[in-house]
């Protein structure tokens, strides 16, 4: 590991001067769980590491009647601590309770795990279904990026040097609505997704109907892939096994995966199919619970 | 979780849970490991490792490396004296002295830099120019048999494992053994099984990695603190490459966070003394995961062909066992003893075993745990299953039925003495998991049987008797698993003294005579041992000073339990502790030592379990249930530490069998060298595991001791299979069953 420079700013303009200094070559750290690994392994090189801990904008976590203001380096464990943050959003739960250990969830973060841009991100999908926003400052102001927006390669997302994430905003879950987050990996533990897949639902008052539903999958294409078409069809369909079916084929049609030490296409294309069916299902006993 | 022990002996010490000496540094963090050690001006060395496969080289420039500031040396192959013919007496161990003329496989250590930190040493790395021509690799052992496959070596070294190979081709040695005649035995079996199995190279996983200190001193004596298995080889080793005396070496084994047979041989500690000679300074090198994984020896993997013959009423009559271990970069994969007990714990009248120790460009494998038995057992035990199956007969009474006994010959054709087969499968038979059915869909059962010959060997040992009757015992062996525990425990026993009043001591090469590694099973047994004799020789020195005392001849003095009393006059008699406060005003201070090396009274052992397990058919996701295992320890020295033993071993199976792998690439990268992508299991995937602890106490040993460390391993495996196929009617013939393998099984069987 080459040696570099610390900052801990305390408020965003200071953060985002920063970052907009040396060159572009700054880097945010939040929990450092990605980002310490790959500096020691020579793949991210950084003169200039700033500390988020210390930005208040970047370390809320605030419910409200318009929904979640989740703040870019709030660890997973500030997520499943916050006991009306997990009954109103089970499968952000669901995603920040899987992300490595315990210890590893003491550290990591929602932000830090959409900004590291890893196909295999397990908070990422969740974020997409549930519609979430990205929000992003830099030395030319604030914009907002739709999450399924954010990323756009193994590793590359669209902030572009001098930029950070500030938040991610997710709009409250409307009645009769469930989501669910699984991932498929051979240990129970501390391991990377082989396939993932998050859905959420809204179904009619009858409960018996889809409304609406979205559904994103991991590992299965150079992004976390928002299925649009997957979670369109199911719009008017009646909750059975055969809409949910019909929707875990379509998931699987989009799934463009590849072949590595974690599983081969044909395997992950037929798990995206199981996973879906699965989130489908949980999303839907969710929706009728609430 | 339950533990259970069928007892056989009593003794006053052995066999209760004393409170190991060693644990409340270790859970405090006081234990002191060698990437502990830091010495006055030390410096940090990394190590640079070849990118390549195969590759011939070049040259080297290190000369930008040099002037980097805060670089203090780098060492290359040229630093080593050239090394004579035959001097390096394990096989391999030239390769310690760093990559001359070719890199053999992806991580062959290459140069090494010292720096003032590991960072400055670690960037230093990226400035050592090496130009390479890349030679075409051969990474499969079937392929590297074939004429025309790349040849790795001039010459291979004919020695494996205390045993001598034949050269079968440029990167194959052999070993054949036979008895009776298969092709007969086959004709007689009404049920013949025959199919192939194969398994990846795992690593044994140690929590730490190999680290070291090394001091040259201007005299060019050298002093090594060092995590390793067996510091008279990694003394040995060095002092022959390093061309010095042996008496100019001492090695200090510091405590050691996990060796498995990994940590036998010397990575580091030649070059980090070349780099402490070359700047007089002290210098550390610590390993990182990915080093530990690419750099040093994992287990082999396997190619196996097994053909085995029954009678309709359960006896084995044929079995002809072919394997080819895959030895890495330079022979010396476990074919001498995987031929010795690969068909060892059945009787089968006509056998024909052909072993194979093949070189390719990969790691050069290392013993992990029951070095090749894990493997063999995977396979054999898979067609024993199958048998039970064609024949419809129950896998215990079919394995009770063939098990080797009391007085049957092993394949050297010495008769064993007893030994715990049958004990270890009626055990199963009789737990409460055997006789509970397991119901639901895509669960399953399965049961297998395992045999490990264990060791003996060289170790020495000393004990010193102080005056308020306290001892201290001195050994040589590393303590991997409590051994030093039950070391002293059998000391106690034979000085009649409690545990507490042991205190007991791993020391460096100079302070204690030769005393082979702790591997193979052999350290509680032998280096026990050892601690039986130095006890002995306290006692009789006790015996004579107690007879000069009272002025009677010393064969009037007798001993037992810590009293020393005269035959027949009932005034004369001692405590340990009232003789020990006589002693330095009665002709000086009593230390009792004693040297064995016993080959003859080794105990080999079984293990048996039985699994339940059910299959994820939408995922081949496999959940195992229940676990039990019954192990014949011989004699338990510390009941605790033995459950323990049954424990990890069974975990680490389960690992071998569902997860564990390296996986290379088409051009012999390893593509998951961290413990994120090698799937070692983690708490979650395993469960409670029941221990039956078997006492069939070893003949050979005075207090019944046999080797207890390896046998847990083998067996996992071949139960895991046997159960999924009980579960969703699979063969599962190739290691690891993880769920892409099991998923595709199940395409295949349902014809996707
Ligand atoms: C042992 C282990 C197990 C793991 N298991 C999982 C797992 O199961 N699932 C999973 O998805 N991941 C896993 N990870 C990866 C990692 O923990 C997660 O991606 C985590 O969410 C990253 O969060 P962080 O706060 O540690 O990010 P950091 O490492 O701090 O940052 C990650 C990247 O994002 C950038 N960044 C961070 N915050 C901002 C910001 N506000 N603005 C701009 N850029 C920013 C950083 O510069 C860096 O490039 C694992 C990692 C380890 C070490």
């Amino acid at each position: 590991m080459i040696d570099f420079d610390y900052a801990v700013p305390t408020s965003l303009s200071e953060a985002v001067s920063l970052m907009g200094s040396n060159g572009g070559s700054a880097r945010m750290l939040a929990g450092g769980t990605d980002l310490l690994i790959m500096m020691r392994a020579g793949r991210r090189l950084a003169k200039l590491v700033v500390d988020a801990k210390s930005v208040p904008e970047l370390n809320e976590l605030s419910l409200t009647d318009s929904g979640l203001n989740l703040g870019a380096a709030t660890s997973c464990k500030r997520i499943w601590d916050d006991e009306p943050v997990v009954q109103a959003y089970p499968a952000l739960n669901d995603s920040a309770s899987i992300i490595g250990s315990v210890q590893i969830q003491g550290r990591a973060s929602v932000g830090g795990n959409l900004c590291n841009a890893a196909p295999s991100a397990d908070c990422t999908p969740t974020l997409i279904v549930h519609s979430g926003v990205c929000t992003i400052a830099g030395p030319n102001g604030t914009r907002q990026v739709p999450v399924e927006e954010f990323c756009t390669g193994p590793g590359t997302n669209v902030l572009q040097p001098g930029e950070l994430l500030v938040n991610i905003k997710l709009p409250s879950a409307p009645t009769n609505s469930g989501a669910h987050y699984l991932r498929f990996t051979p240990r129970n533990e501390m391991d990377i997704a082989v396939a993932g897949s998050a859905a959420f639902v809204q179904l009619d008052e009858s409960k018996q109907n889809f409304a609406s539903a979205r559904i994103s999958l991991a590992a299965v294409a150079p992004t976390p892939l928002f299925a649009k078409a997957a979670g369109d069809l199911l719009v008017g369909k009646p909750v059975n096994e055969e809409s949910i079916q019909q929707a875990a084929e379509a998931a699987k049609a989009v799934a463009k995966p590849i072949t590595d030490m974690r599983g081969t296409v044909d395997q992950r294309i037929h798990l995206v199919g199981v996973l879906t069916a699965r989130a489908l299902r949980k999303a839907v006993e969710r929706a009728r619970e609430a | 979780m339950s533990t259970t022990i069928e007892r056989s002996s009593q003794y006053k010490v052995i066999g209760k849970d004393v409170l190991r000496p060693d644990g409340v540094d270790k859970v405090t963090g006081r234990a002191v490991f060698a990437d502990d050690v830091h010495l006055n001006g030390m410096l940090h060395a990394k190590v640079l490792r070849s990118p390549h496969a195969h590759a011939k080289i070049r040259s080297i420039d290190v000369s930008e490396a040099l002037k980097m500031p805060g670089v203090r040396a780098v060492v290359t192959s040229e630093d080593f004296p050239p090394i004579p013919e035959g001097i390096v007496k394990e096989e391999g161990a030239a390769f310690f002295a760093l990559a001359s003329d070719k890199v053999l496989f992806r991580g062959h250590a290459v140069a090494a830099v010292a720096a003032d930190s590991p960072h400055v040493a670690d960037e230093a790395l990226s400035k050592i120019k090496v130009e390479y021509e890349v030679l075409k690799a051969v990474l499969d052992p079937r392929e590297a048999m074939e004429p025309g496959a790349p040849v790795l070596h001039e010459k291979l070294n004919p020695m494996s494992f205390g045993a001598r190979l034949e050269q079968h081709s440029p990167n194959a040695l052999q070993q054949i053994t036979s008895m009776g005649d298969i092709e007969q035995g086959f004709r007689e079996a009404d049920v013949v099984v025959e199919r192939e199995f194969t398994t990846k190279t795992v690593h044994q996983g140690y929590i730490e990695p190999q680290s070291c200190v090394v001091d040259t001193a201007p005299d060019g004596s050298v002093t090594i603190w060092s995590t390793c298995q067996g510091p008279f080889r990694h003394r040995d080793n060095t002092a022959d490459l390093l061309q010095l005396p042996q008496n100019k070496v001492k090695v200090i084994p510091t405590e050691i966070g996990g060796g498995f047979g990994g940590k036998e041989v010397p990575y580091l500690e030649p070059m980090a003394a070349i780099l402490s000679r070359k700047t007089g300074r002290p210098v550390k090198i610590t390993m990182s995961r990915s080093d530990v994984f690419e750099g040093t020896g994992p287990a082999c993997a396997s190619y196996m062909r097994v053909k085995f013959g029954a009678k309709k009423t359960g006896e084995l009559v044929a079995a002809h066992l072919y394997f080819c271990f895959e030895a890495g970069a330079f022979p010396g994969a476990p074919v001498g003893g995987a031929v010795g007990i690969g068909l060892g714990r059945y009787k089968i009248p006509n056998q024909l075993v052909e072993g194979f120790d093949v070189v390719v460009n990969k790691p050069r494998t290392q013993p992990y745990r029951a070095p090749g038995a894990t493997q063999i057992h995977f396979a054999t035990e898979g067609v024993v299953d199958e048998l039970c199956e064609k024949i419809g007969m129950d896998p215990i009474e079919f394995r009770l039925k063939n098990v080797v006994q009391e007085g049957d010959r092993n394949v050297q054709g010495v008769p064993f003495l007893r030994i715990g087969g049958v004990e270890v499968l009626e055990a199963i038979k009789n737990s409460d998991h055997y006789k509970t059915p397991l119901e639901g869909p895509n669960r399953g059962r399965g049961v297998a049987l395992g045999f490990w010959r264990n060791g003996g060997g060289m170790s020495s040992c000393s004990i010193s008797v102080h005056p308020d009757g306290t001892v201290s015992i001195i050994e040589g062996s590393p303590d991997l698993s409590g051994t030093r525990t039950g070391i002293g425990m059998q000391a106690a026993e034979t000085l009649g003294i409690p545990f507490e009043d042991v205190r007991i001591t791993v020391v460096d090469t100079d302070s204690v005579g030769y005393t082979m590694g702790s591997w193979g099973s052999r350290t509680s047994f032998a280096t026990g041992w050892a601690a039986i004799e130095a006890a002995r020789d306290v006692n009789l020195k006790m015996v004579e000073r107690a007879s000069s005392i009272w002025s009677v001849p010393p064969e009037e003095v007798e001993v037992s339990d810590g009293t020393f009393y005269h035959r027949d006059d009932g005034s004369k008699k001692f405590t340990f502790k009232q003789l020990a406060a006589r002693l330095n005003a009665t002709g000086g201070p009593v230390v009792g030592s004693s040297v064995v090396d016993p080959t003859r009274g080794v105990g080999p052992a079984f293990a048996a379990n039985v699994v339940d397990l059910e299959v994820d058919p939408e995922t081949g996701k496999v959940t195992i249930l229940r676990y039990t295992v019954a192990q014949d320890v011989g004699q338990a020295l510390h009941p605790g530490m033995v459950e323990g033993q049954l424990e990890g071993g069974t975990v680490q199976g389960i690992g071998w069998a569902l997860n564990e792998e390296y996986f290379f690439d088409n051009d012999g990268q390893m593509r998951n060298s961290s413990f994120l992508d090698y799937r070692m299991p983690v708490a979650l995937d395993v469960p409670m595991i029941d221990t039956i602890i078997i006492e069939v106490p070893n003949p050979g040993h005075p207090y019944g001791v046999r080797g207890v460390g390896e046998n847990n391993i083998i067996t996992p495996p071949a139960a895991i299979a046997a159960a999924i196929h009980n579960a969703i009617g699979v063969r599962m013939t190739d290691l690891p069953m993880s769920p892409g393998y099991v998923l595709q099984a199940l395409w295949q069987q349902n014809g996707h």
